[in-house]
């Protein structure tokens, strides 16, 4: 008896570990969602897209500027997050005032119009991106499991860029503002904050979060138009059993549901593609506002 | 607006001529147009190995056939089937019901190749699958109106898998597309592994399509601690497959089987990270002067990238097609796909992407396979420049003996 669970434990516990590495990318996706829902009120369904952006600029940044990957961890998410800029100013500022599902439906189709023209450019089976040298060579020896350094940078780095997006919000005067606009925009604009700039802003930051993760999966999965599409339904699970709008609930969840499939890998493997979405089911049946969400 | 009696009356006058027109000679051309719909995958995980080079490949096909000297007109219809068989099949029928259409070309993934070669049958049309890899469709599902064209499950099994085994890899664990096609592939290997002495020590079978992240699933192969590593996948899958293995450092102690992997992953992969792996295909562009010559042609279209198997397939099937529905007349043709294919069956082929070869009882096009080793980034010359052949198997002994397959076709 005692055997067997130990033996269930030394082949869970590399499981645990990888799971981490993809609740990270799931946390800082769901994050960037999190913000953007709970400032703007929209639903952003190019998520995905601006996900695979952060890749892509990354790839053109080395292969046509010469510039590494360093660089391209802060250059992309800038880049991509201007992209957003003008998209929030020319379109989805329209939408405000309407129903949560016109910036779902607008973003979605925004997505796949994207989505598109990079396939259309660059193909389906994507382009190589090598690892930074610093981060290569051979993998770490955890005794249990070999973990290559470039993914426990990944869950180094998205547990940092949580936590400093989390601080910002909560524990500066920038977020006061935010989450004070988020409650009764015309008051604080009365106080003499600019708003709308603000929105956007924060529109651009939701958006380079994602360009981020973008540029952290790059090494990891090919560089393919279709790579943000396979994640951002997950993402929006984890976003729903979070609660919408929910910063530190996004991240704790990210994290927790990527052990979870993690697990169901070793167990039912068939079924890691669907186990998130039957605890978002029974997540809405119980608490329909998500774990920490508000009512 | 105000219509009046005599507006009334010409319209009316005029409707049985309009009817007339473009419907009346809409019919009269059906009967002398040759209809070839590509059905594939435009937009996801196949889309490079097939998609627009597999329909660039058949407008090829017509062109090369001489058909429009022979006053046969062509028409080339594509559609997206997102590997989606109830969409594959959705399309289909409405090919064949609205639009006309006689052949239906490519059909990548097994589950949207089975589920159209069930449509074909009903209808009495034809499909030339080439991108579909099950076997099955020379096996137990067998029927007269398919032609199955490049290689299938079996074919991989024996080349890149048979391969292995003779190297010294006598212990498998297989990482599969949880759908019809990885299950033939885990199968017909599996069944290799075994007769040649082998043992199959696990499996893992990850969703499809959707799966990006296939750590957990290495892991699990490396826990295993079996000699080979065989990826029962393909497309981006076998791409992101073999990019984390490497990470994973899988390839130091294990080896990696890439039971089916085609020239177009090999250039998304790159050579530093591809190199040195063996794999099985029946068409390399660079294999002589007749390959050189489909990929010359097919280069502009692809825009610069080269053939792979799967769009030559097309290229060959739809030319063979075209061959022997011109021999038998094309209004005969149209009346019946099961006897076109038995014409198909009874003539040789040839042609610039396979050579000489033939179509046997049970629906198999037969010519070589190739097992190819990934050249290191030093030996390569140029772009695309990816193969060393390793070891050519004749196309008698490339695909399964008939007698194995249990299609009801085959007359014992």
């Amino acid at each position: 008896m005692l055997e067997e669970l130990l033996f269930q434990l030394e082949m869970s516990a590399p499981q645990i570990v990888l799971g981490l590495v993809n609740g990270a990318f799931y946390a800082l996706l769901s994050l960037g969602l999190a913000v953007i829902f709970g400032m703007l009120n929209v639903i952003n369904f190019a998520h995905g897209a601006q996900f695979m952006m952060g890749a892509f600029v990354a790839w053109m940044l080395l292969n046509w500027a010469g510039i590494p990957y360093w660089g391209a961890l802060i250059l992309s998410p800038l880049i991509v997050g201007v992209f957003g800029v003008i998209l929030e100013r020319t379109m989805i500022s329209r939408l405000y005032k309407l129903d949560h599902l016109y910036g779902l439906l607008l973003t979605f189709g925004l997505a796949l119009i994207i989505e598109g023209l990079f396939r259309n450019q660059f193909g389906s089976s994507g382009l190589p991106y090598a690892p930074p040298a610093a981060l290569t060579g051979a993998p770490l020896d955890l005794g249990f499991m070999m973990l290559p350094k470039y993914r426990v940078w990944v869950v180094v780095a998205a547990f940092a860029v949580c936590i400093a997006t989390w601080l910002v919000i909560e524990k500066t005067r920038l977020g006061a503002y935010l989450r004070a606009a988020t409650e009764n925009a015309p008051l604080v604009q009365a106080f003499g904050v600019n708003v709308p700039r603000m929105v956007t802003l924060t529109y651009a930051a939701g958006v380079g979060l994602a360009a981020l993760a973008g540029v952290l999966a790059a090494p990891i999965y090919s560089v393919n138009p279709g790579m943000g599409s396979n994640f951002i339904i997950t993402v929006f699970a984890v976003v729903v059993i979070g609660g919408m709008g929910s910063i530190l609930g996004s991240v704790i969840t990210g994290f927790g549901l990527g052990l979870v499939e993690g697990l169901t890998r070793v167990i039912y493997p068939e079924a890691s593609a669907t186990v998130i979405f039957v605890i978002m089911a029974i997540v809405l049946l119980a608490r329909p506002a998500g774990l920490f969400g508000r009512a | 607006m105000t219509i009046d009696r005599r507006s009334l009356l010409g319209g009316a006058a005029a409707l049985p001529a309009l009817g007339m027109m473009p419907w009346g000679s809409a019919r009269a051309q059906a009967n002398n147009v040759l209809k070839l719909g590509v059905l594939t995958d435009m937009s996801g995980t196949y889309r490079d190995g097939c998609g627009p080079g597999s329909v660039a490949a058949v407008r090829q096909a017509v062109q090369d056939s001489g058909v429009a000297g022979r006053n046969i007109q062509v028409e080339v219809l594509q559609g997206d089937h997102q590997n989606k068989p109830d969409v594959a099949s959705t399309i289909a029928r409405q090919w064949i019901d609205r639009d006309g259409v006689d052949v239906i070309i490519d059909v990548a993934t097994s589950s949207c190749a089975l589920a159209v070669h069930g449509v074909v049958k009903e209808k009495n049309k034809i499909m030339l699958n080439s991108t579909g890899a099950t076997a099955d469709l020379t096996g137990p599902a067998c029927h007269g109106n398919t032609i199955h064209w490049t290689y299938d499950t079996w074919m991989l099994a024996n080349s890149t898998g048979g391969a292995m085994v003779k190297a010294g890899g006598d212990t498998w664990f297989f990482i599969t597309a949880d759908y019809a096609f990885g299950h033939a592939l885990e199968r017909d290997t599996g069944d290799l592994v075994r007769k040649q002495g082998g043992r199959v020590l696990g499996s893992v079978r990850h969703p499809f399509p959707g799966t990006t992240d296939f750590s957990s699933f290495l892991l699990q192969a490396q826990q295993s601690r079996a000699k080979v590593v065989g990826l029962a996948n393909a497309g981006v899958d076998t791409i992101n497959s073999v990019k984390q293995a490497a990470e994973f450092g899988l390839t130091r102690r294990q080896k990696l089987a890439v039971l089916l992997m085609i020239v177009s992953d090999v250039h998304s992969l790159g050579l530093n990270t591809a190199q040195g792996l063996v794999l099985s295909e029946t068409y390399y562009w660079d294999l002589n002067d007749r390959t050189r010559n489909l990929a010359n042609k097919l280069k502009g279209p692809l825009n610069g990238a080269m053939p792979t198997m799967w769009q030559a397939g097309c290229y060959s099937a739809a030319l063979h097609y075209l061959k022997a529905a011109a021999d038998m007349g094309v209004a005969q043709a149209k009346a019946s796909g099961l006897e076109t294919v038995t014409r198909m069956k009874a003539m040789p082929t040839d042609d610039d992407a396979f050579g000489p070869g033939s179509i046997r009882q049970d629906g198999r096009k037969l010519h070589p396979s190739y097992l190819f080793e990934v050249k290191a980034p030093g030996e390569s010359k140029g772009p695309w420049d990816y193969y060393k052949l390793v070891r050519t198997v004749p196309a008698e002994e490339a695909f399964r003996p008939m007698a194995e397959g249990s299609c009801s076709l085959v007359r014992t």
